[in-house]
Parts: C-alpha cells; sequence; structure tokens
C-alpha cells in the first residue's frame, strides 16, 4: 500500500450459494486515476464494483477505503456514489430535485443544496431543463443529470457501471470525451466497468482485464494492447494473431517458436528456456502481406485470403493457414491497392521477429 | 369513422361491438332499473313508470336506522381502508425486498383470504371472535374486512414495486440514504399512486362487503346488512334509493383508484 492508494482490495472472495463470482482478487486503485475494469458478462466486474459500494457483502477478505476497512460500513455511509447502468434517476423527481437528493440526505441546507446542484447543472451544460421530469429528456441528457447526482457530493471516487451502454454510437463517443475531461478536471477516481473494449481503452489509465471471477491483467491500454499477459486477454482483445509453440534455439542462436505453422523467430523470450511452451502474439498491424514469398524474411507463412472487412481508412485481411487458423492483417488502403486481394488466392504473412510478443504459457 | 383499417373486418368489428353492448346491458340494467325506480312514485317496480319523485330519498334520509347503518359503514370503512393498506404495504415490500425460504408459502398465505367462500369466513371469524369476546360490534367488522381486503392492497402495491427499477432503492442508499431515508424518499413517493388507489378499493371492497359482516357485526349493522334487513319485512322502493346511493359512492372510490392507478410517471405534489 503506498500514499496514492485510495482503494485496495485484498484477497477478496464473493460467492452466491455454490457460485463463485469474485475468486481472490488483489489489486488497488490509485488516487485521481481512471480504472476500467473490463470482461465479459458474468466476469464478476459489476460484483467486483458492487462490492465497493456495499451493495454486496464480500465472502472473504478485506476492502479498504483510504486506509480503512469498509466491509461493514452500510452504503449509505460510504461516500461512492455510482452511475448505474440503468441511471436509476427518480421519476418522482425533476432534474433538479435528482440532483440535490444526495445533498438533501446530508442535510445540505436547502439554499445550499440549490447552488450546489445549480452549479453542476451548469457545469453539465443541462442547466436549462432544471424543473423538467425525468421522461421529458433524451438519452444523453438523463446521462448528465446521472453524472451531476453523483457528483454533486464532490466524492473522491464515482463508480460508473456501463453507463453507455444505452446510448447510440455518436453519442458513446461524445459521452467518452465529457467522462475523460470531468475526470480529468475534477481529479476524481473513477472506476468505470465495461465489456467494450473502446470504451476502457480509450478512456482508462489503466484496464483491469477479467475473466472467471478472476484478474487477467492490470496495466495501461498501451501495454495491454502490445503485451497482452494471457493467451485469453490476447484472444479477448481480439487484435492479435496468436500461435502456439514450444521455444529452441535456433541455427543462428537466436530463439524461435516452433509450431505446427513453422518456426518463428523472437526476440522476447526473457527469462524463458528452450523446451518451454509459450504463446506468440503478433497485433495484426504489425503483420504484412506479401503477394510472392518474400526473401530475406525470416517469418513467413502461406496463408488463403478468406474475406475482408473495411473499418474507416484501414481494412483487416483475413487469411486461412495450414490447419484452419485464421490469420489477420490490418493495412492502409493505399498499402493493399499493389496487392492481388482475391478470395481463396495465397498470400504470404511475414512480420519482424521484434514485433512478436511471447506468452509464457501453454 | 375515419379511413377503414384493410387489416380488419367489419362484420367481426360490428358483431364485437353488439356483443359488448348486450354484454354490458346484461350487467348494468339491473342497476339502472334500480336507479330508475329509485326516482318513481309506485310502490311495486312495474312499467309504465309512474311520476317523478324523491319520496324514498326522503324517507331513507328520515330513517334513523339508515343513518346509524351509514355512520357504521362509513367509520368501519375508512378505518378498514387504512389498516389493509398499511398491512399490504408492508407485505407487497417484504415481498419486494427480501429473499427467505418459504417465501413461496408467504405469499400464497398472504393472498388466500378472498379466495374463502365468505359464507366460510363468516362462520369462522364469529366463531373465532365470540371465543376472544370481540364479536358483535364494530371492531369485528373492521378486523373481518381487514382479513379479506389487505390481500387486495397487498396485490396493487406489489404490481407497483414490480414496475419500479429494482436500482432505484439501492442508488438512494448510494447517494447516503438511510434505509428509513430510502423508504421515505424514494419508495413511498414511487409507491403513492398504488397506495392511494389501495386505500380507495380497501374502502369500497368494505363499504359493500355484506356476508360476513352480516355474521359479525351484531347490533353495529352496516348498510349493507341493514338493506337485508329492510328486503326481509318488507318490499320498499327506499332499497333502490339506499342501493343507488351505495353504488355511486363504491364507484366514485374504484374511479379514484382507477385514475390514480392508471397515471403514468405520477409525480406528488412537491414535499418540503
Amino acid at each position: 500500500m503506498t500514499p496514492d492508494t485510495l482503494v485496495s482490495f485484498e484477497g477478496v472472495v464473493k460467492r452466491f450459494g455454490g457460485f463463485v463470482a469474485v475468486q481472490r482478487l488483489d489489486f488497488e486503485i490509485r488516487k485521481g486515476e481512471f480504472l476500467a475494469i473490463m470482461g465479459s458478462s458474468g466476469c464478476g466486474k459489476t460484483t467486483t464494483l458492487r462490492m465497493l459500494a456495499g451493495l454486496e457483502a464480500p465472502s472473504e477478505g478485506v476492502i479498504r477505503l483510504s486506509g480503512q476497512p469498509v466491509n461493514d460500513l452500510p452504503t449509505w455511509r460510504r461516500d461512492t456514489p455510482m452511475v448505474w447502468q440503468s441511471l436509476a434517476l427518480f421519476p418522482f423527481l425533476n432534474v433538479r430535485e435528482n440532483v440535490e437528493f444526495a445533498l438533501k440526505m446530508r442535510g445540505t441546507p436547502k439554499a445550499e443544496r440549490r447552488r450546489r446542484a445549480e452549479q453542476w447543472l451548469e457545469r453539465m451544460h443541462i442547466g436549462e431543463f432544471a424543473e423538467r421530469n425525468i421522461s421529458q429528456l433524451s438519452g444523453g441528457q438523463r446521462q448528465r443529470v446521472a453524472l451531476a447526482r453523483s457528483l454533486v457530493v464532490e466524492p473522491e471516487i464515482l463508480l460508473l457501471d456501463e453507463p453507455l451502454s444505452a446510448l447510440d454510437a455518436a453519442l458513446k463517443v461524445r459521452m467518452q470525451s465529457v467522462l475523460k475531461n470531468l475526470q480529468r478536471e475534477t481529479g476524481i477516481t473513477f472506476v468505470y466497468v465495461t465489456h467494450s473494449q473502446s470504451e476502457a481503452f480509450s478512456m482508462a489509465d489503466r484496464v483491469v482485464i477479467m475473466s472467471r471471477g478472476k484478474i487477467e491483467q492490470i496495466g495501461t491500454p498501451q501495454d495491454i494492447y502490445r503485451r497482452p499477459g494471457t493467451r485469453f486477454v490476447a484472444e479477448f482483445l481480439g487484435s492479435s494473431n496468436i500461435f502456439q509453440g514450444t521455444l529452441a534455439r535456433d541455427a543462428q542462436g537466436g530463439s524461435a517458436l516452433e509450431t505446427p505453422l513453422g518456426s518463428f523467430a523472437t526476440e522476447n523470450i526473457t527469462g524463458l528456456e528452450a523446451g518451454a511452451q509459450a504463446t506468440m502474439t503478433v497485433l495484426d498491424t504489425k503483420t504484412h502481406l506479401a503477394a510472392e514469398r518474400p526473401a530475406g524474411e525470416r517469418n513467413v507463412l502461406a496463408a488463403r485470403m478468406i474475406g475482408e472487412e473495411f473499418v474507416g481508412s484501414v481494412a483487416t485481411i483475413y487469411l486461412e493457414a495450414a490447419g484452419g487458423q485464421e490469420i489477420r492483417v490490418q493495412k492502409g488502403h493505399d498499402q493493399l491497392a499493389a496487392l492481388p486481394l482475391e478470395i481463396g488466392r495465397e498470400l504470404f504473412v511475414h512480420w519482424n521477429p521484434a514485433d512478436a510478443h511471447i506468452i509464457a504459457e501453454a | 369513422m375515419s379511413a377503414h383499417d384493410p387489416n380488419r373486418n367489419r362484420t367481426v368489428d360490428r358483431g364485437l361491438m353488439i356483443y359488448l353492448v348486450l354484454a354490458y346491458a346484461f350487467v348494468f340494467a339491473p342497476i339502472a332499473a334500480s336507479f330508475v325506480f329509485s326516482f318513481n312514485s309506485d310502490r311495486f317496480p312495474s312499467l309504465p313508470l309512474g311520476s317523478f319523485t324523491l319520496d324514498w330519498y326522503r324517507a331513507v334520509a328520515d330513517d334513523p336506522l339508515v343513518w346509524s347503518g351509514a355512520r357504521n359503514t362509513f367509520i368501519v370503512g375508512v378505518i378498514v381502508g387504512v389498516i389493509s393498506t398499511l398491512l399490504g404495504f408492508g407485505a407487497a415490500y417484504t415481498d419486494y425486498r427480501y429473499k427467505f425460504a418459504g417465501k413461496q408459502v408467504y405469499l400464497a398465505l398472504a393472498l388466500l383470504p378472498p379466495t374463502i367462500p365468505v359464507i366460510i369466513l363468516g362462520l369462522a371469524m364469529l366463531a373465532y371472535l365470540s371465543r376472544i369476546n370481540l364479536s358483535g360490534n364494530a371492531l369485528s367488522v373492521i378486523i373481518s374486512h381487514v382479513v379479506v381486503c389487505a390481500p387486495f392492497a397487498m396485490a396493487i402495491i406489489r404490481l407497483r414495486l414490480s414496475q419500479m427499477d429494482p436500482a432505484l432503492e439501492p442508488a438512494a442508499w448510494n447517494l447516503g440514504a438511510s434505509e428509513w431515508a430510502a423508504m421515505r424518499h424514494v419508495i413511498l413517493p414511487f409507491c403513492a399512486p398504488a397506495i392511494f388507489g389501495a386505500l380507495f378499493i380497501t374502502m369500497a371492497l368494505s363499504f359493500d362487503e355484506f356476508a360476513v359482516a352480516w355474521f359479525v357485526s351484531g347490533l353495529n349493522e352496516t348498510l349493507p346488512v341493514k338493506v337485508l334487513g329492510f328486503l326481509q319485512g318488507q318490499v320498499s322502493p327506499r332499497i333502490n334509493a339506499i342501493g343507488t346511493f351505495v353504488f355511486i359512492l363504491s364507484m366514485t372510490l374504484v374511479i379514484l383508484a382507477q385514475l390514480l392507478l392508471s397515471r403514468r410517471d405520477a409525480r406528488p405534489a412537491d414535499e418540503e
């Protein structure tokens, strides 16, 4: 625990009957960071957030908030406001009353809470809707009300449970920058639970990736993207080509991974012995395509093109190597223009050994 | 009529309309007849009608027995409404909020009383209340009516709670509301339409309830019991007058409840 630590999970386990939702969490949330907890549904991310808010009690372990154990502290004494997936705005109160709610519960005098509510409504650009009913607002406006309602008490930490999932794509992107700026300006620690990689990676300082109630990896988005810690993370992110095999010394005295698709040279095997089982990941942006077998390349793989997908200025080419393994190559359109791209045609995929990342596991 | 909807058959539509009118006519004809004859000067209900008169209403208004019956009915109805709604709310909230072993049994028992034949319930109430010396007064009617009415209140409030976003109450705690504060500032305002609806419905139920009241009321007869007394003694158009009055009162309560319950996103007056 460092002076930077705001929240720590120490050996936290959560069971629902026989089902283990969260198994032995040990991690820390730093003051002022934007932390995203990401995983598919049922991975335990929401349970983790709810335990922090005091809505679920840990079966084992301790959760500390500013150094103090909070396991026995009821939700209403925690000061961990949350933005709910459903937003959970009070339908029988108008916008201003919703925002004032937390202050009213804390016994703030009427004039003061009105002033602070209005300040936050202005800040969220919804001042003009103060007297409206919740049912008269659009999705984006409700989102802002929910944020104002939670932030009006100026907490140290804000919990967000997939708050953008109900918005359309364009609004989602706009709200992401609203959230990121808000977090930067206020310095409030944000803990953001999501299943969306783009939300987590575009906003968070650090990302926690969870699967089956366990943390797979914690790191900056860059770190996780470039160096996935486990095969699961690489597969979950879906932007790497994955090869499995056994490490070996090659003829030049370098290292290579022996896979059913061939032997691929690598330079990043710190701490691994020859003979170890390992997984190699190569980002789809770091793989290259050629029409003829390129001379002088150490990692070359013949594969048949099976499809392509356009996303803005780049395209992803899907290929199938021997044994049915799918290979992805992402390139700009002008780079692809020179290639004979036809479905069923054999092309050569190659990559630089320095761009291959090795994960020490079978 | 606006443009014809090609997905509908005119003949079937017309047939259904006629069926609906006939069904309502069948249901409401006796009540309408009672209403009409309550203003008729003839002593026996027969056609053609005699002249218009308010004599029967006057006779009813002059009868002290009717007034005492009406007073009993009113007092019992209001108290039953309040107690049933309180109990119903408690039962519905318990069902909403908590998971516990035997919850199905709890629910079945809570909703059971209205399914018991009223004669059996009336007899059982009489036997039980007389054993503990509570029979034959207004209190015994109140107790018996609460047994019958509380499940209705529970059903109405339970329905409302089931429409509530399950995150609403935890959201209130999360914003610093204790359980009591969340109850007062979130659950009660959200349920307010259903609570008032339940209050009016249970009052109307109690006003109209005859069988159980007949068994347990003793000398403190409610109006429906009194009406039976009239019928046994003599056939008088006064009954039509009382019937019309009771019908209008009950309908008013039921319609009030309907209005409350069908209002969407109802918002109570600003409390401060």
